[in-house]
């Protein structure tokens, strides 16, 4: 009999060393092409250490960036998938095993005890999970580590409602202006708007999960997404905040309905370390990863 | 300009340099976060000494992964600079205490510090953030480790061989000019121009 969580439990642990080491293919990507057309030295030349940097990191399986991030996984469990709460004590596992062997960096510092050196918090938050319930016999798992540098600059404010998109987007261009050279770009920029003040965090942070260039199925949130991206282009940060290159690759947002009263909007940005990997487990312990 | 510096940089060497130009650096080169930043400076109000001299040496802002190999050595995994403007609220009086030579790190520092550099001549270099295998590949030897223990592997002082250390962009030269500062104030005329048609 197959043990599901051993699976579980490998499969974090190689989508860990996965997103540490190996960009998506469209980032990658939309690096290689923003160090052909950038023109200025200084730009240029951060992208081509950036560029040379990521295929050190695919070849020998190092983590691209120092910072491997605080480890979080977006986790959808079937109704008929065997196990349930055993998940989360496999992939708590998995980052403990990541941690030892990629190696990721330890990053759990409690505020009382220091570094726990192993990423996994002492008081069951970290890493952080977003559990969905969905249909089916399968357990679909992405893992998202993010960088602290690249937290810092996120932002949330609970704009006038009165403001209406206005507000939203005067926000959106304010947070990414605020984090100006701070957070290695090229950005990419998450956007939840609605829900209240702690939902639209999470979906900004999911937004980031899709694909580079896909735009949302709903044409008048896919319009804004583009508008802003031009615009936030013209805020002219640059590879690295150096003014030369693309600021920002990508505007994804996510809409959930708001209280009459209020309009949360979170930023959650990222560097160009833009870092997730993803598998589905089925009940028989086959894993099929996504295409990366 | 170009520039191939070894440690400990000379005052003169450094003063030529100005922003926008490229360093290398070979050499002593000691990493140091929030943490260590804030233990040397207590040690040194107490009238103790910290462990490492930084006088003149490259002090790199950066948590490195670091690993034992099957000898019990450490060798670096990744080493790339983590975010300087932590660092802006006691760096400058860090500078004036220790007197590092060039200071190495990502999103550039602001006016405390470039007035610091000028007055102690020191320069601050980027090092392409997140480009933590180029760095590891020019770090030739791991020479020590000290307040491991305390501050846990990202904070510790690691004491670095390195040769040909860079490219390092200098973006705050020793005559006052601090080039991310004049960024910052360009994405903001362009975020008033922004918010003005949106
Ligand atoms: S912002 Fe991203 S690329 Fe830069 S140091 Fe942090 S995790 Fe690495």
């Amino acid at each position: 009999m197959m043990d599901i969580a051993q699976v579980v439990e490998d499969t974090a642990a190689k989508l860990l060393e996965i997103s540490a080491t190996k960009l998506p293919s469209e980032v990658k990507e939309a690096l290689i092409q923003d160090e052909k057309d950038t023109e200025g030295s200084l730009g240029k030349s951060q992208l081509k250490a950036i560029n040379e940097n990521v295929i050190l990191a695919e070849t020998f399986t190092k983590p691209m960036c120092q910072d491997t991030g605080l480890v979080s996984f977006f986790v959808k469990i079937g109704d008929k998938f065997p196990i349930k709460s055993e998940v989360k004590t496999a992939l708590i596992k998995a980052t403990e095993k990541a941690t030892e062997k990629v190696p990721l960096r330890p990053n759990a510092v409690d505020m009382f005890e220091g570094n726990t050196k192993n990423n996994v918090g002492l008081r069951g938050y970290v890493p952080w999970f977003y559990f969905d319930l969905v249909e089916g016999d399968k357990c679909e798992i992405i893992a998202m580590p993010k960088g602290g540098g690249s937290s810092n600059v996120g932002k949330m404010k609970m704009v006038p409602p009165g403001k209406g998109i206005k507000g939203v987007k005067e926000f959106v261009v304010e947070a990414v202006a605020a984090a100006g050279p701070l957070a290695c770009p090229p950005y990419t920029v998450g956007v939840g708007v609605g829900g209240g003040e702690d939902m639209c965090m999470n979906l900004a942070k999911k937004a980031l999960l899709r694909p580079l260039y896909q735009y949302h199925e709903d044409e008048n949130i896919a319009s804004i997404e583009k508008e802003l991206k031009d615009i936030l282009n013209k805020l002219e940060i640059g590879a690295m905040g150096l003014g030369e290159g693309t600021s920002v690759f990508d505007v994804h947002m996510e809409f959930a309905a708001r209280h009459p009263a209020s309009l949360p909007v979170g930023v959650v940005i990222s560097c160009w370390a833009l870092r997730h990997a993803g598998a589905t487990i089925d009940r028989e312990g086959n894993v099929e990863w996504h295409p990366h | 300009m170009e520039y191939h510096l070894t440690t400990p940089l000379p005052p003169e060497e450094l003063k030529k340099i100005k922003i926008g130009d490229v360093v290398y650096i070979t050499g002593t080169v000691v990493t140091a976060r929030d943490e260590a930043h804030l233990k040397a400076l207590e040690l040194h109000k107490e009238g103790k000494q910290p462990p490492v001299d930084f006088k003149g040496i490259g002090l790199f802002h950066c948590g490195p992964v670091m690993k034992k190999n099957e000898q019990g050595e450490w060798t670096v995994v990744a080493a790339g600079p983590t975010t300087s403007a932590r660092m802006e609220i006691f760096q400058d009086e860090f500078i004036k205490t220790f007197q590092p030579g060039i200071i190495i790190g990502k999103g550039g520092m602001g006016a405390r510090t470039t007035k610091a550099c000028q007055e102690e001549t020191c320069i601050y270099g980027y090092f392409t953030g997140g480009a933590a295998l180029l760095a590891a590949d020019r770090i030739k030897k791991v020479k020590d480790v000290f307040w491991y223990e305390e501050l846990g592997m990202p904070e510790s002082l690691w004491l670095f061989d390195v040769e040909n250390f860079g490219p390092l962009t200098i973006t705050i030269d020793t005559h006052g000019g601090n080039m991310t500062e004049k960024r910052i104030k360009k994405i903001e005329e362009n975020k008033d121009k922004i918010l003005q048609n949106l």
